[in-house]
């Protein structure tokens, strides 16, 4: 019996029984449709964390300022400024596994440009910071080193602050004021996004240190000296992240003069460790997402297997007389087989139109991020064949198994 | 006529039920020539229709030969057993066995879809064997929309589509009125004379009158086998 006879004899059979055809493959569309769709939510949210992380920069490590103790009150981290600027020369360095360490000096301020002004964050730091967020200059260009040590009044920034300040016209070589210190925009920063804390990263203001130490910060503590807020350090591609650690720990223990038993007068935080946890964490949940989604599949594929059982025990007769006029085991088996594994493959082609729907409605209506994926589609496709063949074979092996008599006197 | 087309030596059948075997056929020898018609009668448990299914190819003896056209079927595998039916063997049931919401001309072709006829071929044939019963203009109706005498006349229809050497009938007018019955043994007559060789089982002596050789069995033998000098169905009616 060749083939398309028996999709044919399939598709009769289930055009006969439509409502319950359509209850069957039922349990298939869902499943299909659930494990896309959460496929889809978990390649999404790991998207993000993915884009975070490269938003970051890969491999950054942050060494922060310690905390004071007076009075037994402790301050949080950085009322006390120990580290400096030389640390963060010292760091790029003395230690081998650093790529770049920038030092910022941060402050905030109202940036007046013409009759327009926008409040912002600004940065004192050394181009190193440039290299360790991995950011580019789209326009214009970067801090020369002339400028760098004769404090320049020039300024990067960011394409929040470039939007706000001046719209869509260029602003290289345009003055703003930024507490009163007239500074000329020689570069714009690449769009950055938001970063992990939803805070908009493209609102920001970069000079160099000298400057913002002597000219912009003027009379505040950290002007004095030359202490810094944070130092940001990349550390190279494939380097061991924990001996940088400990390297520096050491490092910044030994400039700071502290006594074996001291506590740390600094802080020093992996930052992309703790995303690669957040991405790890989001593959976890991903992957749970498309196993709770894929036992409803396999719940479809049981009620296929059920219904497939009631069909062959009340086609009993249909099968002894197809016996009887020459059908042989293996034609039966086929028959049952095909009939199950098209409800399936309908099944899951209907499944997968709704999951794409589905994940693009979550997209639109949830505002989440979904990403389908060619490789979900298909697995969904193929386990939803696998899972009519799986389940439709048993029934279908009983059908094949009937004895012509018996089956022909079945009432 | 060197050999018959039906030869059985033996032939018994026991069904085991639980520990208890039931002898249903006990060595039953008989042949059965091409171009007869051959009424199987007998009362209930008398062994006629396992006979018929032994005959039928869809059961095994337990002991005794069987050779249908020269080709010896009794030790033969289920798969093999099926492509003789398929290839020389037409049934007709009681209860007709059409399969619901199927034209008349699909359940027709149906045997030979079984034995790998190509798709114009099988319509052809199918339309053949209808028109030939005389049901042409039936041919797209289902069998939910044919009367009684027509389905078994469809049924009879798929019997012959695939050129069977012998027909075998189970009890083929059991669920028809009378005048339809006789229509039915008029219509397996014409064939017969056309020369399809036809065993058929029934309970009802007026239907075995229409057969030209009457077997009788009780309690899984024969006990009576005649030659009948058949009543004209046709004439009959």
């Amino acid at each position: 019996m060749n083939f398309t006879a028996t999709l044919r004899i399939a598709l009769l059979a289930l055009r006969i029984n439509k409502l319950r055809s359509a209850l069957t493959m039922l349990g298939i569309i869902i499943g299909v449709a659930a494990v896309i769709i959460m496929i889809a939510v978990g390649n999404g949210a790991q998207a993000r964390v993915e884009d975070q992380i490269r938003s970051l920069g890969s491999n950054i490590i942050m060494v922060l300022s310690g905390s004071t103790t007076s009075g037994g009150a402790r301050g949080g981290t950085g009322t006390l400024p120990t580290i400096t600027e030389d640390d963060a020369y010292a760091l790029n360095r003395e230690i081998d596994e650093i790529q770049a360490a920038a030092p910022t000096l941060r402050g905030s301020g109202q940036a007046v440009a013409g009759n327009a002004n926008w409040s912002s964050s600004f940065y004192g730091t050394t181009p190193e910071y440039l290299e360790v967020r991995e950011w580019a200059v789209i326009e214009g260009r970067g801090f020369e080193a002339a400028e760098m040590s004769g404090a320049g009044k020039v300024i990067l920034i960011g394409q929040t602050v470039a939007k706000n300040l001046f719209g869509d016209a260029s602003p290289i070589d345009q003055v703003i004021r930024v507490r009163k210190v007239p500074l000329t925009i020689v570069g714009v920063l690449d769009r950055k996004g938001q970063n992990m804390m939803g805070q908009d990263q493209d609102d920001i203001i970069l000079m160099p240190i000298s400057t913002a130490r002597k000219r912009v910060l003027g009379s505040t503590q950290q002007a004095k000296s030359r202490s810094v807020g944070s130092i940001m350090v990349k550390v190279k591609d494939g380097a061991d992240m924990a001996a940088a650690d400990a390297r520096m720990r050491e490092l910044l223990r030994q400039r700071h003069r502290l006594q074996t038993g001291q506590d740390d007068d600094f802080f020093i935080r992996n930052l992309s460790e703790i995303l690669q946890a957040q991405e790890a964490s989001s593959k976890v949940m991903s992957l749970l997402l498309a196993a709770v989604a894929s036992v409803s599949l396999l719940v479809g594929g049981i009620g296929i297997m059920n219904i497939m059982l009631v069909s062959v025990t009340e086609r009993t007769r249909e099968i002894g007389l197809r016996m009887a006029v020459g059908a042989r085991g293996r034609d039966i088996l086929t028959q049952f087989l095909v009939e199950a594994v098209t409800l399936s493959l309908i099944g899951g082609a209907i499944g997968i139109m709704l999951g794409v729907g589905g994940a693009t409605a979550i997209a639109e209506l949830a505002g989440w991020r979904t990403e389908l994926s060619g490789g979900s589609i298909v697995l969904a496709a193929g386990f939803a064949g696998a899972i009519g063949i799986f389940f439709g074979f048993y029934p279908a092996r009983k059908a094949s198994r009937l004895l012509p008599i018996e089956a022909l006197r079945y009432e | 006529m060197s050999e018959p087309l039906i030869r059985v030596v033996d032939l018994a059948k026991d069904y085991v039920m639980g520990s208890n075997v039931v002898p249903a056929l006990r060595g039953v020898t008989l042949d059965i020539d091409a171009g007869e018609f051959v009424a199987v009668m007998g009362p209930s448990g008398s062994g006629k229709s396992t006979f018929m299914n032994l005959l039928g190819c869809l059961d095994h003896p337990s002991a005794g030969r069987y050779s249908l056209a020269g080709q010896e079927v009794s030790a033969l595998s289920g798969d093999e057993l099926a492509a003789v039916r398929s290839r020389k063997l037409g049934f007709v049931f009681q209860h007709f066995n059409l399969l619901a919401r199927t034209t008349a001309l699909d359940n027709v072709a149906l045997p030979l879809l079984y034995g790998n006829v190509p798709a114009a071929e099988r319509h052809k044939r199918a339309t053949r064997r209808l028109t030939q019963i005389g049901l042409a203009e039936r041919m797209d109706h289902h069998p939910a929309q044919l009367s009684g005498g027509q389905q078994q006349r469809v049924a009879i229809a798929r019997a012959l589509v695939n050129d069977p050497q012998l027909v075998l009938a189970d009890e083929p007018t059991g669920a028809l009125d009378s005048r339809t019955s006789v229509e039915i043994m008029a219509l397996l007559q014409e064939l017969n004379r056309e020369g399809i060789t036809i065993v058929l089982v029934t309970h009802e002596h007026d239907i075995a009158d229409f057969a030209g050789r009457i077997i009788s069995f009780r309690d899984g033998k024969v006990i009576e086998d005649r030659a009948n000098s058949a009543k004209d169905a046709a004439a009959a009616l």
